[in-house]
């Protein structure tokens, strides 16, 4: 193997978002930030510290909050809502629906605490359906960044892009191994590991277990291609159908459920593409539980060892 | 500048404009459309600084207008066409596969004067205040209104919006609610009363005036009064008491037209009751 990528040390892809969104204040007057009651947890302290005019707390009111969002945006403001992912998607679908994604307005929807790895707080606040509600909406643009650097400059590249996103990303702390100075390009899927016998596609936290998964299975014989799916959607299809007609055999890890999830997403581009076999690496059908994040991904089988077996069972399906 | 009796007319015509259009869809709102006419008429005839043939979605330089309640479409698509806004000939657009004139108001197709989409009620207040904040941080003094339903304030984002209007002291913001005192089920106060809408709106840190929203003199004076207040740090609502279906006699005062078109005899009989002041569509 090739490629060699280094954890330069844990941290968690929110303090990415934090660090990002000051950056981005600073470099552009029109950004404005918005926050219902989780400013601490989200990071957003720096910027509101420095800038409390482009600074709104909406207090515990989301629905409020989307939508002063959309009339900022629409005002010509780049606004950075946020709150946990659950709050600003399941709880605000509809508002996310007509006042953002219908009426197309430039908000950026901030999603911190996704996925089962917000942990101990449990199932309530424990979403992995996020991606397929917002990925059903027309015009939104859907973006899960695997570590702290990638969300730092996916916060960054996102002001850049003129209509609403969402971004999400998590609450614990994990490895940070992509380049601090990467350019973030919305929709562009990133080669890590080339390999021949199957291809492994990952988004968020389960990006770097794909890499050691492969590097576990290059051991036993088996060239694993790791890709990293950041942008859900708009989906880079051809980095898809290119990898999986070259390896033939195909795995999906999120940290997500099954149902509208990446897994879904890509066997539906294979099908009608390059019918080809497919496991998932995702949660099915089940709601969460309290837990630490690491006891959670094994015990939801979304970590390295769980990609492992996925990758035996799909070469076995050749 | 227009007087009362022009007013007058425009509504009369805003109100045959109205009946012509749900009854040409077959389909759409005419109650609450006609019951607002004549707050929709000062608003757009005399009180707003807004130039429609340089309508920009941003609001820069111009007082924008929010209509949370989206259903009463039919009153807005004729104030967009008798104001310069659009086409006064494109009213008979409304419903219409591929027409600017969605059944509830739409930007994706680009419709001059509507700045977001509305429909499902409870959202236009936020998305203004929104639009109130971008014009603070700009250091304008335009105003943006916003019109909601009397029912739709049973919708508890209206009361998110309310603590965060007030926290963030917009006070070139004017809230206007369509007091009706009907929704589709009944009457409000049957269905789901508002007990006492001003004093809530008070207690929320509002300043709130009751208006008679069927006369023209009345609603100027509510205008007046609410600009008077800028500077105080407090958003402003005015309820205006209305009539649903005012003007078409078998129409007012019931929640029974609320979403129904009338048929050709009815349109007939509701159309000799307006007088046509400035030319059908």
């Amino acid at each position: 193997m090739k490629e060699i990528f280094t954890n330069t040390g844990n941290k968690d892809t929110r303090s990415g978002f934090g660090a990002g969104l000051h950056e981005v204040g600073k470099k552009n007057g029109d950004v404005v930030a918005l926050c219902a009651d989780l400013t601490g947890s989200l990071k957003m302290d720096a910027f509101a510290a420095e800038f409390p005019e482009r600074f709104f707390q909406t207090g515990i009111a989301e629905a409020n909050m989307i939508g002063v969002a959309s009339g900022l945006a629409l005002s010509g403001k780049i606004p950075y809502a946020g709150s946990f992912a659950n709050f600003v998607t399941g709880r605000v679908y509809d508002q996310v629906r007509q006042a953002v994604a219908y009426s197309n307005t430039n908000v950026k929807i901030c999603a911190s605490h996704a996925g089962i790895t917000l942990g101990e707080d449990g199932a309530t606040h424990q979403i992995m359906e996020d991606l397929g509600l917002m990925r059903m909406l027309p015009n939104l643009t859907v973006i899960n960044p695997c570590d702290y650097n990638q969300t730092k400059a996916a916060t960054i590249a996102i002001a850049d892009h003129v209509g609403p996103v969402y971004l999400r990303f998590g609450r614990p702390s994990v490895p940070n191994f992509t380049p601090a100075d990467q350019k973030f390009e919305i929709g562009k899927a990133l080669k890590l590991i080339e390999g021949s016998d199957v291809s492994i596609f990952a988004t968020g936290h389960l990006v770097w277990e794909s890499i050691i998964a492969a590097q576990e299975l290059e051991k036993a014989g088996i060239s694993a291609e790791v890709i990293n799916i950041h942008t859900i959607k708009p989906l880079d299809k051809k980095a898809v159908i290119e990898s999986a007609s070259k390896t033939k055999a195909v795995v999906v890890a999120e940290e997500h459920l099954i149902a509208g999830g990446l897994g879904e997403l890509i066997s539906g581009v294979l099908a009608k593409e390059n019918p080809l076999p497919v496991e998932f690496v995702a949660v099915d059908d089940l709601f969460g539980q309290s837990g630490s994040p690491s006891e959670l991904m094994h015990k939801y089988g979304l970590d390295a060892s769980s990609i492992i077996e996925a990758v035996k069972r799909v070469t076995g399906r050749k | 500048m227009l007087t009362i009796t022009n007013l007058n007319e425009i509504a009369s015509q805003v109100r045959r404009d109205i009946i012509r259009m749900v009854s040409m869809a077959g389909s759409g709102h005419p109650g609450g459309s006609l019951g607002c006419t004549d707050l929709m008429t000062v608003l757009f005839h005399k009180e707003m600084k807004h130039d429609p043939k340089n309508w920009r979605r941003d609001g820069v330089g111009s007082d924008m207008f929010f209509l949370s309640a989206g259903h009463l479409a039919p009153a807005l698509y004729s104030q967009l066409a008798r104001t310069g806004y659009i086409p006064v000939k494109e009213l008979a657009e409304i419903r219409k596969l591929g027409s600017r004139l969605q059944g509830h108001p739409s930007v994706e197709r680009g419709l001059p004067g509507v700045h977001v989409a509305s429909g499902s009620l409870g959202q236009g207040l936020s998305v203004a205040i929104g639009a109130a904040l971008a014009k603070r941080i700009r250091k304008e003094e335009n105003f943006v209104y916003v019109l909601t339903g009397d029912g739709e304030c049973e919708e508890g984002q209206i009361w998110e919006a309310a603590l965060f209007g007030a926290q963030q002291k917009v006070d070139r913001l004017i809230a206007m609610t369509d007091w009706n005192g009907q929704q589709i089920d009944g009457p409000v106060d049957s269905v789901m009363s508002l007990g006492n809408l001003k004093a809530k709106w008070e207690a929320f840190g509002w300043d709130c005036l009751v208006v008679d929203g069927h006369n023209m003199e009345e609603i100027e004076k509510g205008f007046t009064w609410a600009k008077s207040l800028v500077g105080n740090g407090k958003p402003k609502i005015l309820l205006v008491k209305t009539v649903m279906g005012k003007g078409v006699d078998f129409m007012e005062g019931t929640h029974h037209w609320h979403g129904k078109a009338p048929n050709a005899e009815q349109t007939e009989k509701a159309l000799s009751q307006l007088k046509e002041t400035l030319g059908d569509f």
